[in-house]
């Protein structure tokens, strides 16, 4: 009885100890993690295209965040996209579904502005205000603000406005991947 | 004897230099046409200012310096200007890029030349914009605008790298034995302009006849020539610092903050040409070697295709390509018909016999003989595995920036593994979505603006029709503005029928009601103007003042408008707010103001009508994100302004566009500057418009 | 076209490997002057073995055989095994151990470079725990069997019929000191036995200075670096002194133990293995007396003989903990960091 004693109060004890010790720890070494919503916010792409079917990213995100969408929904942000997600969340990677559209190269919106009657339409649909102008003016895309969601392009009543692919330029030119020749060359 | 220290690791490469280093510098022909390419230096491409068909002479200006961090370009002989556009230029990419082809007339008739013969007078400031519109950049391979390496008062050492350690190299060899004198001469501007305490030329002791030229061309100054030992990357401008003064300067910090500037030789030659003889940079010198008739150094005129250098070597048929640059850092030149820029420094014919390719890759076997030969006292073997496995963080963390690509660990490897080409990849990526996440952070930045926009419209909106239920009067207004107007205008003919008429019960009843329709729009008014403003985004709040005071100041427009049927003109320009550059946005604040300024005084001066500048010019803020939004929420009150001010039947008010935060690039700054600028314009002409069916 | 830089050493893996093998040579030689031809013969069956096993793996891994079967590292770890192993061992026990090595110690993790544990030991280590019997039946140095004796005996496991067991072998010195150290039996006694030959074991402490002299060959070479041998036999050289100091009755000295057993073939060859070492200097250090003082504690109180193997084994396992924690700071490091600091 005794013993049985003595190894509950030891055990306490130490319960008690060690609790004290994490709680301590928890205080003491907490991270300040942004929630989760952000997080995945910021590998969302932010063209607020909703293709993924959520008007814009953070819906999105949210949406990913409480378990109503899947990571595989939205096609800016490419495979490497879902990849982050999936390692972020700690979920398997998934391709994109069948349906589901398929990336494209990065383009931006372009106003043929000879046609432009100035409705202002595109300005609203716009989810970045990367457009500028006024009622019956001539309207313009800040090309460095487009960021392609192509949300513009079926308001336009006179269909005045193009998506122009982005080429690469020698300052946006990367390296590619090397490859290393270790399969020698059969003759 | 000066005491020199070591870097770690380093290597001795096969040098190949008795190839090209025998004989004297020679000029080739000149070539029929030139392909000059306008991005010679680091920082912003030069702006063309030649029109296609235009004459030009010699060391005539064809691009100008566009920015601080830019160079210009200048003819390099005399002809016609045929082209102005994209063309191949010697760059990994292979792609093309602006290039001003010039058709060489053969007499190379000079512009006047324009010295700068008080120099010494002359503040550092008016010496380097003189520098940056000759073009001078560094030549030792980063062609960094030399402008900028000088803006230092105070310096301890100044080091002047002569090492050339980069194997085939000559042309600085040849450069410090024929014209040791103009060197010197620049190395003492330089020094002079820095206020350098010391001056040291540091040579590779395998150039023995450069040494001695230096050295008796120093006699009598207070220059010192340092002959350094033989390892490569010894002309590697940290390396250099380190042998030279003991001093290792980090990645990501200045030389200057720890007292030392380094100029390439070819450098200072350049900029003593300029400053003395004022001859802009049209040439330069450049090794041409490998597998030709005839190797050696020639001094080419900027933008001749390396085509025609080949030929005129007589390059042999081993050949099956051409490196730029040296063997360890140069790059395989995609397109013989590319010009020569100001960073080619060297031309070499290559094949298998003179550079045999590596064996098969085989797996690292972490040996470390990488490790030992990096300059940079990196781990280059994790450097590798990371890039390789596309783990750019653990590789950022690895120290990846602090490479310097001197290919070093790849030529010791046992496993041949062509260890920089990970890492120019990696890094490359890194910047990529460097790129990309910003561009992404400024998209939700801006989506959130416009999402909290349309939010504040909302409750705006429900406000006033609380207010408009809470008041018995006839309605101050959903669109309460417009619907005022128009019964103050209907009251307004209603009271001019008066006048006309007998006042009759029913005038005055009119009357009445007009006089209480006016005082319900000022009532609604003054609520609306009195209702706090909303809660909002830290930031946005004071934003949001600003946009409340503007939405005040159109309302009062209007009314005047109203009152008097004036037109009304609502410029709104919101200065960009720059990233980084608040000088540059203060500039084009000032410009932004100095527009909207002129809008007003000339609508001002048609009529009585106001401008309602949306928003002040608000110091810029490094913190893009904030910018943005502020931009945009000036943006927006200038919209609904516009809006209230056509609602008054009025003239319409062009909102100019609230330009986007300038990002680094001055160009698209200076669009948005026109843009507001056209904008501005056309705000001023509609004002007219407006104004003139007035009697 | 490739991409700079186009110069390059042209040192190859092979050419590394091949160097290690020729600095085995003197010690092979030695070997076989000392156990005889016995030795060839567990090399020659560790190579073929080695050889065939790595083949097979890499046409299993779809990989090709060619380039990796010429880089030789299949072959120095058949080689290093082999003389690791008991010159007269029977002959299914090397192959099967060399087997072990290249398939689990080598090719299951990818092959060459990516094995976390040198597969060497690996092997020696399976056949140690599995084998025990087999594995503590050293020859005896200068014995009497003929070399078409061992032949049989390593074949057939047949003796001469004037031989016995006991005749032609012997526990290893580490076995027959460990064994016969008692109180009433100091270590300098047990080690007066002819056993013990001058310093290390007779005959074996020569092959010890042949492996001496292949390391000494790989450092003028720059092969090897020296921090992991010399971090190595110091630390062994100086625990072994300070317990010798201590108590001489139990504990012998630092020659004894920097002489015996596998000392010199695991300081010139083992740690030096690149692919499972750390890979800066001072983690080669860490390394190197890591080895060095477990070889010595499990000689002294562990169960096994000798200890080699079981010490690179567990250093192996330490070394992305070493690496990840003495990467020398880079050019600059130190201004950069106080720069930041002023700040
Ligand atoms: S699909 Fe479009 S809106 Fe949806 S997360 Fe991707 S970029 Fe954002
Ligand atoms: S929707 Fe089309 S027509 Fe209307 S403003 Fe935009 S570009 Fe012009
Ligand atoms: S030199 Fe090559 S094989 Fe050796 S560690 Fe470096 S990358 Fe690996
Ligand atoms: S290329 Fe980079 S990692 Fe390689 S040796 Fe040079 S600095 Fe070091």
């Amino acid at each position: 009885m005794n013993i049985l004693l003595t190894a509950l109060g030891v055990m306490a004890v130490l319960a008690i100890l060690l609790g004290a010790i994490l709680g301590f720890a928890s205080v003491r070494f907490r991270v300040d993690a942004d929630p989760l919503v952000d997080q995945i916010d910021a590998i969302l792409p932010q063209t607020q295209c909703g293709q993924c079917g959520h008007p814009g990213c953070r819906p999105y995100a949210e949406a990913i965040a409480s378990g109503e969408a899947d990571i595989n929904q939205c096609p800016p942000g490419g495979e490497d996209g879902i990849r982050k997600l999936a390692e972020l969340l700690g979920v398997d990677f998934k391709p994109f579904d069948g349906d589901a559209a398929e990336p494209k190269p990065k383009s931006v919106a372009r106003i043929d502005e000879a046609t432009c009657i100035g409705c202002t339409l595109c300005i609203q649909a716009c989810p970045v205000d990367a457009i500028v102008g006024a009622a019956k003016q001539m309207h313009t895309v800040i090309e460095s603000e487009c960021t392609g969601c192509e949300l513009c392009l079926a308001p336009c009543p006179v269909d005045c406005i193009r998506m122009v692919p982005l080429g690469t330029s020698v300052e946006t030119w990367k390296w590619r991947y090397p490859v290393i020749p270790i399969r020698t060359i059969k003759a | 004897m000066r005491q020199l220290y070591r870097f770690h690791g380093g290597i001795h490469p096969p040098e190949f230099k008795e190839l090209s280093n025998g004989t004297p510098i020679v000029s080739p022909p000149l070539p029929a046409r030139l392909v000059v390419p306008v991005s010679q230096h680091l920082g912003a491409p030069a702006k063309p200012c030649v029109a296609v068909g235009e004459a030009v002479l010699k060391g005539q200006l064809i691009a100008c310096a566009d920015g601080r961090v830019s160079a210009a370009v200048h003819a390099p002989t005399s002809g016609r200007v045929v082209a102005v556009g994209e063309a191949d230029v010697a760059h990994p990419s292979g792609l093309l890029q602006t290039c001003i082809s010039i058709e060489t007339d053969g007499l190379d008739a000079w512009i006047e030349k324009t010295p700068l013969p008080n120099w010494q007078e002359a503040d550092n400031e008016t010496v380097r914009a003189f520098l940056r519109d000759m073009g001078v950049v560094g030549q030792g391979g980063a062609v960094f605008p030399t402008a900028l390496k000088l803006g230092v008062s105070h310096l301890d050492t100044l080091i002047v790298n002569g090492a050339e350690c980069e194997p085939f190299i000559s042309c600085d060899d040849r450069l410090m034995r024929e014209r040791a004198q103009e060197i010197v001469e620049g190395v003492r501007i330089a020094g002079t302009l820095t206020g350098a305490r010391e001056m040291l030329i540091g040579v590779e002791d395998n150039k023995p006849e450069a040494i001695a030229a230096l050295t008796a061309a120093c006699a009598g100054t207070p220059i010192e020539v340092v002959s350094v030992p033989t390892l490569y990357p010894s002309g590697g401008a940290k390396q250099l610092i380190r042998i030279l003064t003991g001093k290792e300067v980090p990645h990501g910090m200045r030389s200057t903050d720890f007292g030392v500037q380094c100029f390439n030789v070819g450098t200072l030659y350049s900029l003593k040409r300029a400053i003395v003889d004022g001859e802009p940079v049209i040439s330069r010198i450049v090794t041409l070697t490998g597998e030709l008739e005839r190797c050696g150094n020639a001094e080419v005129l900027l933008g001749t295709p390396v085509e025609h250098l080949l030929a005129w070597a007589g390059v042999n048929t081993r050949c099956d390509g051409v490196i730029v640059g040296g063997p360890m850092m140069g790059f395989p030149l995609e397109s013989r018909v590319a010009g020569v820029g100001k960073a080619v420094n060297c031309l070499i014919a290559r094949s298998d016999t003179l550079l045999p390719p590596r064996p098969p890759a085989m797996p690292c076997i972490r040996c470390g003989a990488c490790a030992d030969a990096c300059p940079a006292q990196l781990q280059p073997m994790e450097l590798y595995w990371h890039a390789k496995a596309r783990e750019f963080g653990p590789a950022q963390e690895a120290n990846l920036f602090d490479c310097i690509e001197c290919g070093a660990c790849s030529y010791v490897c046992p496993s041949q593994l062509p260890l920089v080409d990970f890492y120019k990849f990696a890094k490359d990526e890194i910047w990529a979505a460097e790129r990309d996440k910003k561009a992404a952070d400024r998209a939700r930045a801006r989506h959130e603006f416009r999402q909290f926009r349309i939010e504040r419209d909302k409750t705006e909106k429900a406000e006033r029709l609380a207010a408009r239920a809470a008041t018995p009067a006839p309605a101050a207004t959903p669109d309460a503005a417009k619907a005022d107007a128009i019964r103050a205008a209907m009251a307004k003919a209603a009271e001019r029928k008066a006048d006309v008429a007998p006042p009759t019960e029913d005038a005055k009843r009119a009357a009445i009601k007009a006089a209480m329709a006016r005082a319900a729009a000022k009532k609604a008014e003054q609520q609306d103007a009195g209702t706090p403003p909303k809660p909002a985004l830290d930031d946005a709040k004071r934003a949001a003042i600003e946009a409340a005071m503007a939405r005040a100041a159109a309302k009062k427009a209007e009314q005047q408008g109203t009152a008097t049927s004036e037109a009304e003109a609502v410029p709104a320009p919101a200065p960009k707010p720059a990233i980084d550059d608040t000088k540059r946005a203060a500039i084009e604040a000032a410009m932004a103001r100095a527009a909207a300024k002129k809008a007003e005084q000339q609508s001002t001066a048609t009529s009585e009508a106001e401008a309602v500048p949306a928003s002040a010019p608000k110091p810029a803020i490094d913190d893009a994100k904030r910018a943005a939004i502020e931009a945009a929420m000036a943006r927006a009150a200038a919209r609904k302004a516009e809006q209230q001010g056509a609602a008054a039947a009025e003239a319409e008010a062009a909102p100019a566009p609230a330009p986007k935060p300038a990002i680094d690039d001055a160009k698209r700054a200076a669009i948005e500057a026109a843009m507001a600028r056209a904008a501005a314009k056309k705000a001023e002409r509609e004002a007219q418009k407006g104004q003139d069916p007035q009697p | 076209m490739m991409y700079a830089p186009y110069l390059a050493r042209p040192t190859t893996v092979s050419t590394v490997m091949f160097k290690v093998l020729a600095a085995l040579l003197p010690a092979i030689a030695t070997s076989v002057w000392v156990f005889g031809v016995g030795v060839l013969v567990q090399l020659a069956l560790a190579s073929v073995t080695a050889l065939v096993t790595e083949a097979l793996m890499l046409r299993a891994r779809a990989v090709p055989v060619a380039p990796f079967l010429k880089d030789g590292s299949a072959l120095l770890t058949a080689w290093l095994l082999a003389l690791s192993m008991p010159p007269l061992g029977v002959w299914w026990l090397i192959v099967v151990a060399t087997a072990f090595a290249i398939v689990f110690g080598k090719q299951l993790y990818g092959g060459l470079g990516n094995n976390p544990f040198n597969p060497a030991m690996v092997g020696f280590a399976m056949a140690i725990v599995a084998f025990p019997a087999q594995m503590a039946a050293w020859g005896i140095p200068h014995g009497p069997l003929s070399a078409l004796d061992q032949l049989g005996w390593i074949f057939a496991r047949e003796l001469p019929a004037h031989l016995t067991l006991d005749a032609i072998s012997s526990a290893t010195p580490l076995d027959y000191l460990k064994t016969h150290i008692a109180p009433d039996m100091s270590a300098t006694q047990v080690m007066a036995s002819p056993l013990f030959g001058h310093f290390g074991g007779a005959g074996s402490e020569w092959v010890a200075f042949a492996y001496v002299a292949g390391g000494l060959y790989l450092l003028q070479q720059k092969v090897i670096a020296w921090h992991t041998p010399v971090a190595m036999l110091g630390a062994l050289g100086l625990i072994a002194a300070l317990m010798h100091l201590a108590d001489p009755w139990y504990y012998s000295g630092a020659p004894f133990h920097l002489a015996a057993g596998a000392t010199m073939l695991a300081a010139f060859f083992i740690v030096t293995d690149p692919v499972s070492a750390p890979v800066s200097a001072r983690g080669r250090l860490i390394f190197g007396a890591g080895v060095g003082v477990l070889v010595y504690v499990i000689r002294v109180f562990g169960g096994y003989p000798d200890a080699a193997a079981f010490s690179v084994l567990l250093m192996n396992i330490a070394t992305p903990l070493i690496d990840r924690y003495t990467r020398p700071p880079s050019f600059g490091a130190a201004n950069r960091k106080r720069k930041e600091k002023s700040r």
